[in-house]
C-alpha cells in the first residue's frame, strides 16, 4: 500500500500499485506508521519527505464505497486522516509532494499538507470534487484551503466552481510550486529540490515549529473536531488541544441507502 | 426599483431606471424580498445575476435620504438603520443556495461595491464604470460587515489599500489586475450582461445542489458569516 524509502537525506513515502490510493483506514494507518518510522530515524532533523506515487492517482480521496457499507469507518477515515495531517503539520522537516496523478477531495487535501507541491504538466488535475459529489467541506479542509491558496479568487475556484485544476492552471493560483514533464521528471526534480533543502543545513525541529505556528488555524481546527478513533498525534507541540470539543463540522456522514460509485474521471 | 426575472436557470434580479440606484430602506427591503423568492424558487442548476440599468450598479446608501431627517441625530440614525438593515441582503446572498454572478453595468461605490462583492463572480465593463469605497473621502467609518467583505473578498494588502485607504476610483483593467472582479472584458453593460450569462450556464450545467453549494460558499468566508450570524449547515448526503 505504501513503502518507504531512504535516498540519502530524503525520505520517499510512495503509495503503491496502480489503484486510486484511496485512503482508507488500512493505507491511512500505514502511511501514519511510515510517519513514525521517520521520526524515530536519528537523522531526520536534517531531512525532507517526498510523498509520491504510483500510477495514474495520487489519490481519489476517501474511500467512500468503503463507508457506505460500513457507516461508522467514515468517522474513522476522517479521523486518522486528521491525525496524519496533523502530524504532517508538525514533522520536524520540510516536506514535497510530488503530485504525479489526480489528486481529489481528501486526496487534494493530503497534497496541500506539504510544504511543496510540485505537479506532472502532461496529465492528471487537483480536484475539490465536495460539491460535484454532494458532499459539505469540513470546517479543517477548509482552514487548510484557506491557508494554502490564498487569492479569494482562486478559493472560489476551488472549492465553489470545483475547478478540475492542471499543474500549470495551479502555478496561476499559486497552489502549485513547480510543474514538469512528466511523473518521473516531477519525482527528480522533487529529490532535486530536497536535496537543495537540505544543504541549506536548517534545524529540522525549529522548521517544524514555525509550520504549525503558520498553519495554527488549521491545527486548531482539527483539534476542534471530535475524533472517533484514538486519534493523537506523536509530537507534543503546545497547539495540540487535548481536549476534544464536539464538532459543529462533520466530515460527511451517510444515509443507509447510498450507492457506492467512484468519482468519475 | 428592483425587478426578479426568471429565464430558464437564470434569476436575473435588475436594479432599474436611470438613477444611482441608492439603497434607501424602502429599496434595501425590496432586495431582500426577491431575494427571498429566488431562494424559494431554487432548483438544482439555479443561478442568479444581478444586474442594473443605466450609469449606476448602485451608489451606495441613500445619504440624502439620512441629512434630509434635519438634524444630525437624525441623520445618524438613518444612516444607521440603512447599515443595519442591509446586513440581511448580504446574509440573504451568502446563503443563497445557488451561484451569483454581479454584472456591473456602471459605478459600484460603498455599499453599492458591497452588494457586488457579495456575490460569487463579479464582472464588470472595461471602457466605463468604477469601484469606489467613499468612505475615506466622505468622512464615514466602516460597518464591521463591510470591512470584513473586504477582507474575504479581496486578498492582497496592496488591493486593499487601493481599495479602502486611498479613495481612488477603480476601473475595470485595474480592478481584475487587483484581484477584485473576475473578468473587465467587455465595452458595453449589455456585453458584461451576455459574458455573465455564458458562465451562468456553464455553472447551472452541473446541476449543484444549492443547500450543499451555499454551505461550502459560507464555508469559505467563516469571519463574515460569524458577524452576518450565518451558521452553514452540517450534513450533506454525498453522490457517490
Amino acid at each position: 500500500m505504501c513503502t518507504l524509502e531512504k535516498r540519502g537525506r530524503l525520505f520517499l513515502l510512495k503509495l503503491t500499485g496502480d489503484g486510486e490510493h484511496r485512503l482508507n483506514p488500512t493505507l491511512l494507518d500505514n502511511i501514519r506508521s511510515a510517519i513514525t518510522q521517520i521520526r524515530s530515524d536519528p537523522s531526520s532533523s536534517q531531512s525532507v519527505l517526498i510523498t509520491t506515487s504510483d500510477g495514474k492517482f495520487f489519490s481519489n480521496g476517501y474511500d467512500l464505497a468503503l463507508a457506505a457499507s460500513d457507516p461508522p469507518l467514515r468517522a474513522v477515515m476522517a479521523a486518522k486522516l486528521q491525525s496524519l495531517v496533523a502530524d504532517l503539520i508538525s514533522l520536524p522537516m520540510p516536506t514535497i509532494a510530488a503530485v504525479t496523478g489526480h489528486a481529489s477531495a481528501a486526496g487534494f487535501l493530503l497534497a496541500m499538507s506539504h510544504d511543496y507541491i510540485l505537479m506532472r504538466r502532461d496529465r492528471g488535475f487537483l480536484y475539490m470534487s465536495e460539491l460535484d459529489i454532494e458532499l459539505v467541506l469540513p470546517a479543517w479542509f477548509m482552514s487548510m484551503i484557506r491557508m494554502k491558496v490564498v487569492s479569494p479568487a482562486a478559493k472560489r475556484d476551488v472549492a465553489l466552481t470545483a475547478e478540475k485544476i492542471t499543474a500549470d492552471r495551479g502555478l496561476e493560483m499559486g497552489i502549485v510550486d513547480s510543474s514538469h514533464g512528466s511523473a518521473g521528471e516531477t519525482v527528480e526534480a522533487a529529490v532535486k529540490l530536497g536535496e537543495e533543502i537540505v544543504r541549506r543545513g536548517a534545524d529540522g525541529h525549529v522548521y517544524g515549529r514555525m509550520r504549525e505556528t503558520l498553519l495554527r488555524e488549521v491545527l486548531h481546527a482539527i483539534g476542534s473536531n471530535e475524533s472517533a478513533s484514538n486519534g493523537v498525534r506523536n509530537s507534543g507541540s503546545k497547539f495540540w488541544s487535548s481536549s476534544w470539543r464536539t464538532s459543529t463540522w462533520s466530515a460527511f456522514l451517510l444515509l443507509p441507502r447510498c450507492v457506492g460509485r467512484s468519482a468519475r474521471f | 426599483m428592483c425587478t426578479l426575472e426568471k429565464r430558464g436557470n437564470i434569476f436575473l434580479l435588475t436594479l432599474t431606471g436611470d438613477n444611482e440606484h441608492r439603497f434607501h430602506p424602502d429599496a434595501i427591503a425590496t432586495i431582500l424580498s426577491l431575494l427571498g423568492q429566488a431562494k424559494s424558487q431554487a432548483n438544482r442548476g439555479s443561478v442568479l445575476i444581478t444586474t442594473g440599468h443605466g450609469k449606476f450598479f448602485s451608489n451606495g446608501f441613500d445619504l440624502a435620504w439620512a441629512q434630509s431627517s434635519g438634524s444630525l441625530a437624525g441623520a445618524a440614525e438613518r444612516l444607521h438603520q440603512m447599515v443595519e438593515s442591509f446586513k440581511p441582503v448580504v446574509a440573504a446572498l451568502l446563503d443563497l443556495p445557488m451561484p451569483t454572478i454581479a454584472a456591473l453595468n456602471g459605478h459600484a461605490a460603498a455599499a453599492g461595491l458591497m452588494l457586488a462583492l457579495s456575490h460569487d463572480y463579479v464582472y464588470m465593463r472595461r471602457d466605463r464604470g468604477v469601484l469606489y469605497m467613499s468612505e475615506v473621502d466622505i468622512g464615514l467609518s466602516m460597518p464591521d460587515y463591510f470591512a470584513a467583505m473586504i477582507r474575504s473578498k479581496i486578498g492582497t494588502s496592496a488591493a486593499r489599500r487601493e481599495v479602502l485607504l486611498s479613495g481612488k476610483k477603480i476601473r475595470g483593467e485595474e480592478a481584475v489586475a487587483l484581484g477584485i472582479v473576475d473578468s473587465a472584458a467587455h465595452d458595453s453593460a449589455e456585453g458584461v450582461v451576455e459574458a455573465t450569462v455564458g458562465l451562468a450556464e456553464k455553472l447551472a450545467a452541473k446541476k449543484w445542489k444549492g443547500d450543499v453549494y451555499a454551505s461550502i460558499r459560507k464555508s469559505l468566508y467563516p469571519e463574515l458569516c460569524e458577524i452576518l450570524g450565518l451558521k452553514a449547515t452540517i450534513f450533506a448526503t454525498p453522490k457517490l
